[in-house]
């Protein structure tokens, strides 16, 4: 069989026509036009059983398509990570299930079940509809055919290392060569189901394709929508930022906690260039913000399984810190380029593994301390191992805080003294004393820290001020600016209605905003897409005091224009055409939306806004300040 | 019969027996777990099938070890080699009688001309237990040459 027999449609889909479905262990991508394009299992970071997302001849998918032209609209089903999606054609229409059971439901626990398995259900709601369904595995990102074999009435199997597959079908397939085929005409009221399963020990499970199936979607539509209805939130973007916790869950690594970036590698943040990076690992640049998000929502139990995470994971290098560390808190792959793959749009090169494991990011301890210090104050117990681990920290802050670093935006080519690193370090010193204050923390030497705050507090007011500018910048004594300063207030050094913070906000909305509410992160020669965070980071700014209620509503709304019609969001968004790129979905702009909202909506009340932080500057240095 | 002597070696002899599947797992040279396999007669449960199927498993190798004591017994002789040879046989009789039995044997389990349902739905092991693994038949070869090798070193025959 040559490549072109395994081509799927040449077309690239878009990138935010992906819909993501998963089993909070692993996720796979679903276009539009009803191919799982991306799958990795037995988890996130493993390689890929589907990756026609990166390479549509070699990269393997499993398609089930309307033939002939047809209108596709798509939904979740309400509050779940359950994919439906419509499509009418000339004949007739028909609505394609697409979900993956998740293990840890509690109604499955009586129940005989695969590691990890997708399920598939078609059916035609009126007319008829003719589909081709062609399933074209290939393991290790497309470098390893599988021989797919027929075991009768058990389905078909391939075994890929340690891991057998089965695909189960209520239709005949047909194998040739290495793919199973099918051309299938459905009438109104017919159905099809289909189960792809993954199992590491035998005997594997097989389930069958009976109407039990259609009961364990509900248990499963059932068990998302219970999730999904505890958020404490009653806002106007309850929709978005009931998705948002969804997509949220999704990324999380049940059996450690973590939370991945994203589940794909290297879609592209600039068409055909080569920023293209592996992000199915967890960074703790994010602990910060989704600690927030969870506590506010009312997830305790996930946001004290990602703080136990964090700090078990990190247990190993303390008190240094990892930029990012695997689900299992291991060192990340090193980086490797797949030189046989394409790349999305011929975005070259895919990268497996990510290269800014070996950088210093000293944000990070800031980010880490600040998620402790959160979930303290939210009420939340730090035993002896997580208050010796916080010391250890900050005792690290307190002697490394003015050295350079590669920063929040993890540039390749040099350290430079960044002030969001300077920001984090005073966060470090700044929520130990707190913790301190309020008797949540024991041994640490305040002193010190309340020493190390002063002298980063008046270092950034010093050298990150530009007065010709009249903005904080980039770096210290430099001239650049970048989104990341509108965390100033974020984080409490700054209040975001202060002459020194919006007079930043409108030099970075004039040199990095676009006309339709968009923001770059910063500003390079060659550009790439705005930055879906940096947005909303830009309307929480707003909302939190350095603009109106209005400002930060109409800003929010922009935003939302940008999300894909499953209300999902990448990493960032083309200024031009409002396409998503780079990785997606992205739990980071998720997390920035939800935070975002819950800021609109905490000053909509009168309520308190990120209990977290000091209102403005930390009360005995403020005075100083001002002087 | 030496009891005592049967009980001490049968008990070291699964043990090993035990501990080289498990290995043999781990380094992937098969998918099958044994005690999973074992467990889920009784339960469907899948931790607790492997707890269950482990004790299961133990007391299986300890009563299937008196076969053995009582053919050294009637051949007056016990040493390892010819231990082994009858683990090779019990190996033989297991992945070619016992596995094709599986499907029919095990209350949970599928099979090629049925399929699964709601009742079976475990993957059966097919011929020399190769839907397992290809190399499972060679490491049940060798866990159970190890078996036999063990007990019919430690065995003593009795006087």
């Amino acid at each position: 069989m040559g490549p072109t027999d395994r081509t799927l449609s040449s077309a690239w889909p878009e990138i935010q026509d992906y819909g993501i479905i998963g089993d909070c262990r692993s996720a796979a991508l679903v276009s539009r036009s009803g191919s799982i394009d991306w799958l990795c299992w037995p988890r996130f970071d493993a390689s890929s059983i589907f990756a026609a997302l990166l390479d549509r001849e070699r990269g393997g998918f499993w398609r089930i398509s309307p033939v002939g032209p047809a209108t596709v609209s798509r939904q979740y089903i309400q509050d779940s990570n359950v994919l439906e999606s419509h499509f009418a054609t000339q004949s007739g229409g028909a609505i394609l299930t697409d979900m993956m059971p998740g293990a840890s439901n509690s109604l499955h626990r009586n129940d005989f079940l695969p590691d990890h398995e997708i399920l598939r259900k078609v059916t035609c709601d009126s007319g008829e509809v003719e589909f081709d369904i062609e399933f074209s595995p290939v393991a290790d990102y497309g470098r390893t055919k599988v021989q797919i074999r027929d075991f009768g009435k058990l389905g078909l199997k391939f075994t890929v290392g340690r891991g057998v597959y089965w695909l189960r079908s209520s239709t005949a397939l047909s194998i040739t060569d290495e793919r199973a085929r099918a051309h299938v005409v459905l009438r109104c009221g017919e159905s099809m189901r289909f189960s792809f399963s993954y199992s590491e020990e035998a005997p594997a499970v097989l389930r069958p394709l009976d109407p039990s199936l259609d009961t364990r979607v509900d248990h499963a539509i059932e068990a998302w929508q219970h999730w999904g209805r505890r958020a404490n939130y009653e806002g106007d973007y309850r929709t978005a930022v009931i998705r948002s916790a969804l997509t949220l869950k999704l990324l999380t690594y049940a059996p450690t906690g973590a939370i991945i970036a994203a589940p794909t590698t290297s879609l592209p943040e600039r068409i055909g260039g080569g920023l293209n990076w592996d992000y199915r690992y967890c960074w703790l640049r994010d602990a910060s913000f989704t600690i927030r998000a969870l506590l506010e929502l009312g997830y305790w139990d996930e946001a004290e399984d990602f703080l136990d995470w964090m700090l078990q994971a990190t247990r190993l290098t303390q008190p240094r810190l990892r930029v990012l560390y695997s689900l299992y808190g291991d060192k990340t792959p090193v980086e490797r380029e797949l030189e046989h793959l394409s790349g999305y749009r011929e975005s070259r090169p895919v990268r497996i593994g990510n290269a800014a494991r070996e950088q210093l990011q000293l944000d990070v301890y800031g980010e880490v301390i600040d998620a402790a210090a959160q979930f303290a104050f939210h009420g939340g117990h730090l035993d002896r191992e997580m208050q010796k681990a916080l010391i250890g920290f900050g005792n690290y802050v307190a002697q490394n805080w003015d050295q350079p670093d590669e920063g929040i935006w993890e540039p390749r080519f040099r350290r430079e003294n960044h002030t969001h690193s300077r920001l984090l370090c005073w966060t470090a010193m700044d929520r130990l004393v707190r913790l301190v204050e309020r008797g949540k923390l024991r041994g640490a030497p305040i002193e010190r820290y309340k020493r190390e705050s002063d002298s980063i507090r008046h270092q950034i007011e010093e050298r990150a001020w530009n007065e010709s500018m009249q903005s904080y910048v980039s770096v210290l004594d430099g001239q650049e600016l970048d989104a990341s300063l509108l965390l100033l207030s974020w984080y409490g050094f700054a209040d975001a209605g202060s002459p020194r913070m919006r007079s930043t906000y409108h030099a970075i909305r004039r040199q990095l905003g676009t006309s339709n509410g968009l923001l770059f992160r910063y500003r390079r020669e060659m550009p790439e897409g705005t930055f879906a965070l940096c947005s909303f980071w830009e309307a929480e700014y707003l909302a939190l005091g350095g603009g109106s209620l209005d400002e930060a509503r109409q800003r929010f709304a922009q935003l939302m224009e940008y999300q894909n019609d499953l209300g999902l969001y990448g990493e960032e968004i083309d200024p031009i055409t409002g396409a998503a790129l780079g990785n997606f979905p992205q739990a980071f702009t998720h997390v920035g939306l939800i935070g975002a909202a819950l800021s609109i909506n905490q000053r909509e009340k009168g309520e308190q806004q990120l209990a977290h932080r000091p209102p403005a500057a930390t009360p005995h240095l403020t005075s100083q300040v001002r002087a | 019969m030496n009891w005592l002597s049967w009980l001490l070696s049968g008990f070291l002899a699964t043990l090993a027996l035990s501990t080289l599947l498990a290995t043999s797992q781990g380094l992937g040279l098969t998918r099958m777990n044994l005690p999973y396999l074992m467990g889920t007669f009784i339960t469907p449960q899948r931790e607790k099938a492997k707890f269950y199927g482990f004790f299961i498993h133990l007391l299986n190798g300890w009563i299937f070890s008196i076969l053995y004591v009582l053919v050294f017994e009637a051949r007056h002789m016990a040493n390892w080699w010819f231990g082994a040879l009858l683990g090779l046989a019990q190996a033989l009789f297991v992945l070619t009688v016992g596995m094709s039995l599986m499907p029919s044997a095990h209350p949970r389990m599928a099979s090629e001309q049925h399929g699964p349902n709601a009742n079976r739905q475990l993957e059966p092991p097919g011929f020399m237990a190769l839907h397992y693994g290809i190399q499972t038949p060679v490491s049940v070869f060798i866990a159970h040459a190890v078996f036999g090798a063990i007990l019919g070193s430690l065995y003593q025959l009795a006087r």
